[in-house]
């Protein structure tokens, strides 16, 4: 008895060591794959490992002078200051109902696009609109920010003018603080709703032509075959967009936000990012917007865990 | 198949509404495009006050005129060819060999590495803390500050990476390592030439994004001389720094001509978005296929 347990010991650890030695000699043979995974190892451990590494100063008071390192400790003095301003809650709210809109507004519209385009039969149109549809994708966001401030401008906008032309009056659109979310929302569907299809279009190119055939003999009319067959099909994509988008929702798109910021709409277009870029780099409060900054990620990091967890449960088209 | 059966009424109902509602969209979708180029060749009396809504009117060229007389622009645009050129460039060379090993199954810690990388995607250390270590690394106002922080996209990496564990058989690599070939040779020789869709997929996603950021220019660039084009563009387009100085640089016959600044100020602006969107619009619908090709490569999970 104890014999075979002994020599199925040493079997199993014989069977360790030739793994171990196995894994030494594909080590060894490809050597070269270290090199080629280098650049990369490099790029992500100093530019973002490194600054991961610079967060420590959130909790303390970095001076330039003194370095990281250096500089003295102060705990969560930073952090209690940001909770305790008066602006506290207007950040957090702004940043939270933008994305909860850009969420609401933008992230249904290509799911629709791609089951309408999805039903155009006739080729030519079908690539002329989706051409033109994900062209805006590539305009750049200083370009978009452009179009945004000439096309709303209060006299000579175009879009003021057809809403005239329609016979109402135009709503200060740049300058009211009421209006900010709703132009940085649908500029942002206008620029990439189209290019947002892509990725539904694929899924839905791989339903099986049988469950429509077999739905046609069946009686169902193309809208019943969109609702029954089309849709699901898109659920798991719909899933992994989702929970990637809840990751970023204090996240929002910050470049834009900022493009778009002027003193009079302030009041709602003023966000986590845009805060931490003027405290930060404008205003050199090194340490008290690191720790803003830092807030905001935990918050997208742990969104995305919570999001992730539920879908997990209830469905089987999670993250990880 | 599908078009051998008969159309009921309510499915050409369904089909005329949902034609309407794509055509809606295209229209939505193209109607400022075409406006802006419109307005970019009519006299600006006619776009401010929305009598020009689709069609040039009164023709002009001064617009175009006035932006390729500015040496601001100029710059701007070599600025960004240059950091486009150079930062795909590096952009290719760190991506290409980290995805191509990451592909390969007896790569020893790829799971460590694919990890390690991922974790970026979800955290980071955020503004501030990037900004000191790259003034720490004396690289603030060079041409450094704009290519080396970006210098990889892990989004990018799995779309390539995904692309050589589907599309490079993986008798290919075997047959190599009987015959002696080492890991160097199989990736520059026979792997590279195999992956150029890939690779201009790749090119073509960094470039675009290259050519159109604008963020780290203005937070580390401080010299006007160095700044690329976006940055020009801010300051035309959002500052609406233009006014002033386009005055001052028209000659006086075209300057009493279009006297009103606000007016040059305009036609510019649509003058300035078409000159500087028009290399990527134009080389777009001939590349279209790639770009998409390369967005559901990604699509595919794992």
């Amino acid at each position: 008895m104890q014999g075979t347990k002994r020599l199925l010991m040493s079997s199993q650890l014989q069977k360790r060591r030739k793994e171990s030695n196995k894994t030494w000699k594909r080590i060894i043979q490809n050597w070269e794959l270290y090199i080629f995974i280098a650049p990369a190892f490099f790029y992500f451990l100093i530019f973002s490992y490194g600054p991961m590494y610079g967060i420590q100063i959130a909790f303390k008071n970095f001076i330039p002078t003194k370095g990281i390192l250096g500089s003295d400790w102060v705990g969560f003095d930073h952090f209690i200051r940001f909770f305790d301003s008066y602006y506290f809650w207007d950040l957090l709210w702004n940043t939270f109902s933008i994305s909860l809109y850009d969420l609401a507004i933008g992230f249904p519209i290509p799911i629709i696009l791609a089951l309408a385009f999805n039903e155009v039969k006739d080729g030519f149109f079908k690539r002329l609109t989706q051409t033109i549809t994900y062209a805006p994708h590539f305009i750049s966001v200083v370009v978009m920010a452009g179009m945004i401030i000439t096309f709303l401008s209060s006299s000579t906008g175009i879009v003021v003018h057809i809403i005239q032309w329609l016979g109402f009056d135009a709503p200060q659109f740049l300058t009211d603080p009421k209006w900010f979310k709703t132009v940085y929302v649908f500029s942002g569907v206008w620029q990439s709703a189209g290019w947002g299809t892509i990725i539904y279009l694929a899924a839905l190119s791989g339903v099986d032509p049988q469950l429509h055939e077999a739905a046609i003999i069946d009686g169902a009319t193309r809208f019943q075959r969109v609702r029954h067959i089309n849709i699901p099909t898109l659920v798991p994509t719909m899933t992994i967009l989702l929970i990637l988008n809840m990751g970023s929702l204090l996240g929002v798109g910050f470049e834009k936000i900022l493009l778009l910021q002027n003193s009079l709409n302030m009041g709602a277009s003023d966000v986590i990012s845009t805060f931490v870029y003027r405290s930060g780099l404008v205003d050199a409060q090194y340490s008290f917007s690191t720790a803003v900054g830092l807030f905001n990620s935990v918050i997208n990091a742990v969104l995305l865990i919570v999001v992730n967890q539920i879908v997990r449960r209830t469905s089987e088209n999670s993250l990880w | 198949m599908i078009s051998g059966v008969r159309e009921t009424g309510r499915d050409k109902v369904f089909l005329i509404i949902n034609y309407i509602y794509v055509l809606l969209a295209l229209v939505i979708v193209a109607y400022p495009v075409i406006y802006m180029i419109s307005a970019s060749f009519s006299d600006p009396k006619y776009v401010g006050s929305g009598e020009m809504w689709l069609w040039p009117r009164g023709f002009t060229l001064k617009g175009y005129q006035i932006v390729f007389e500015n040496s601001k622009i100029w710059t701007g645009y070599a600025n960004t060819i240059c950091y486009t050129l150079l930062g795909t460039a590096i952009n290719l060379v760190v991506t290409m060999p980290a995805a191509y090993a990451l592909s390969r199954k007896d790569f020893v810690g790829r799971n460590f590495f694919m990890g390690m990388f991922m974790i970026t995607m979800f955290f980071g250390g955020g503004l501030v803390p990037t900004y000191i270590l790259v003034k720490n690394l004396g690289m603030v106002n060079t041409v450094w500050s704009i290519v080396i922080p970006s210098a990889a996209s892990i989004w990018n990496i799995i779309v390539a990476r995904t692309f050589f564990q589907s599309s490079i058989p993986k008798e290919l690599q075997d047959a190599a390592q009987i015959d002696g070939c080492t890991n160097m040779r199989l990736f520059v020789k026979i792997i590279l030439p195999l992956s150029m869709p890939i690779i201009a997929v790749m090119a073509l996603f960094y470039g675009v994004g290259n050519w159109n950021s604008y963020f780290s220019a203005l937070i580390y660039l401080n010299d006007e001389s160095k700044y690329p084009l976006q940055l020009i563009l801010r300051q035309i387009l959002v500052l609406q720094e233009m006014s002033a100085q386009a005055g001052g640089a028209m000659d006086s016959a075209s300057a009493a001509a279009l006297n009103n600044k606000a007016e040059v100020a305009s036609l510019v602006k649509y003058a300035v978005i078409i000159v500087s969107t028009v290399p990527i619009i134009a080389v777009y619908p001939f590349l279209q296929r790639y770009f998409v090709q390369g967005v559901m490569i990604g699509s595919v999970k794992g």
